[in-house]
């Protein structure tokens, strides 16, 4: 698919909003297939700031402590090339990034 | 007029503390980066309203945050620490080999003539450089390829590179100690390494006077006598007058060698800081009474300094990072504590009062004197 997507919805959790200096959702243009990894990568183009700490700098692989939601479902184990589901897509349902419940 | 302001890095963010050079009211601003974990905020020598600041987390990895107005005001830079080429193995806690990890920085130290120029040592244990004001991150990769890097284990809080020292006469010549590898010096900008362990005798490894593999908690030199460098090792408090080359026990009348930080006066170079802690195992001053001892002779002799410091029921640890002194004519001395208060001495440690009393714990203390 070439087509773009213009409104897809990010929720990140408070310490990367303050990170990138952003309040509320992040709304990114993504092009092709809206998948995990297209969603990343257009919100690490908007916002550079982020490169690292959602996913490791070398291997973009997710970090063990971050959590990838949408839809009521945990899409942290999917593979980031798999397309996220049609609301996100369509921007009516948020992918949201969250940090890992732990202490501390 | 002149003043100090002091850079706290703690559990749950950075704060900084200024006055002015009676050091008698402070004013206090932060938390900067709340919630992260701040184990390192350092000023330039060459411009001081430079300050980096590491702020990191278990959930979001590394950023390096820096300030051109002296701390008032942050704004992220480079956080990419790459190992360069194949980095390979160490050691792992049960001696099986665990491929280098990069996890945090640990110490910045900034360059004395460089605003741009600034080292960071990190976990897993390697020495970066940046150039350009924190935007890029090289690895000196000599340190960790020098030859003992494959046997490096880590501490109890990981391996990490934890003490920069650079000689003020020649910023080509430098220590680092490591936890838990040791010291390693410098001669040629970091291009290459040697171990500088020789005299030290640890408990807790196999062979006590290997040439790596000490916990050497940190490193101090004062900068009229550079050959001279003071450890605090995780036990035993050692002195070398060679610049690493040897190294001899200065504990003394100590009541415990073992601790983490120690320090320099920065107009007499006889004149030492530690904090002893009880032990290994019970990281808290002995007896609950917390106490700063002072040698004025280099060594040996040590005298407790207790005046406003808490004398009962104090559990709290100076981390080894958590202890620095101004250049004012009266030296000041500052050390934090795990219990969140930042305690200074405008008489070069004759008597202490609390700036603050409760912070997050203390990672880290260091002081710009300002002009």
């Amino acid at each position: 698919m070439s087509d773009t997507a213009t409104g897809v919805r990010v929720k990140l959790p408070t310490h990367l909003r303050r990170l990138a200096r952003v309040d509320g959702e992040v709304t990114l243009e993504v092009t092709g297939t809206v998948t995990q990894r297209a969603v990343l990568d257009a919100l690490e183009a908007a916002h550079p700031v982020l490169r690292g700490t959602i996913r490791d700098h070398a291997t973009l692989r997710r970090r063990a402590f971050v959590r990838f939601f949408a839809c009521e479902q945990d899409l942290s184990h999917d593979e980031p090339d798999a397309p996220l589901p049609a609301p996100v897509a369509a921007g009516t349902e948020p992918f949201l990034v969250v940090g890992a419940m732990a202490g501390g | 007029m002149t003043g100090v302001r002091v850079l706290v890095g703690t559990r749950k963010g950075a704060f900084v503390l200024t006055a002015d050079g009676k050091r008698e009211h402070w004013e206090v601003r932060g938390p900067h980066f709340a919630g992260w974990e701040v184990y390192h905020v350092a000023g330039s020598a060459a411009d001081p309203d430079r300050v980096y600041a590491s702020q990191s987390g278990g959930w979001f990895g590394q950023i390096v945050q820096r300030s051109d107005d002296g701390g008032l005001s942050w704004a992220p830079v480079g956080n990419e620490f790459t190992y360069a080429g194949v980095p390979g193995t160490h050691q792992w806690y049960d001696g099986t080999p665990h491929p280098w990890e990069f996890a945090r920085v640990w110490h910045l130290e900034p360059s004395a003539t460089d605003p741009d120029t600034v080292l960071a040592g990190v976990e897993d244990a390697a020495l970066f450089r940046s150039s350009d004001g924190g935007q890029s991150w090289e690895e000196l990769r000599g340190l960790r390829e020098h030859g003992s890097g494959a046997h490096w284990q880590p501490g109890a809080g990981g391996m990490c590179l934890h003490t920069i020292v650079v000689d003020p006469r020649d910023p080509a010549r430098m220590h680092v100690a490591i936890s838990a590898a040791g010291v390693f010096r410098s001669d040629d900008g970091g291009k290459s390494w040697r171990p500088a362990n020789r005299g030290l005798r640890s408990e807790g490894i196999p062979d006590g006077d290997a040439e790596v593999g000490h916990c050497v908690h940190n490193l101090a030199l004062h900068p009229s006598r550079p050959d001279t460098l003071y450890m605090q090792k995780h036990w035993d408090v050692m002195r070398s007058d060679d610049g690493g080359e040897h190294w001899y026990d200065i504990g003394g009348d100590l009541p415990s060698d073992f601790g983490f930080p120690v320090d320099v006066h920065a107009h007499d170079p006889d004149t030492v800081y530690v904090v002893p802690i009880t032990s290994d195992s019970e990281h808290f001053p002995p007896e609950g009474r917390l106490r700063v001892y002072r040698s004025r002779t280099g060594g040996h002799e040590w005298e407790p300094l207790t005046a406003g410091l808490p004398q009962e029921h104090c559990y709290v640890n100076v981390l080894r990072d958590a202890m620095a002194v101004d250049s004012l004519d009266d030296c000041g001395v500052y050390f934090g504590t795990t219990g969140g208060q930042v305690y200074a001495s405008s008489d070069a440690g004759d008597t202490w009062a609390p700036i603050v009393r409760d912070l997050p714990a203390v990672l880290s203390v260091q002081v710009q004197t300002l002009p």
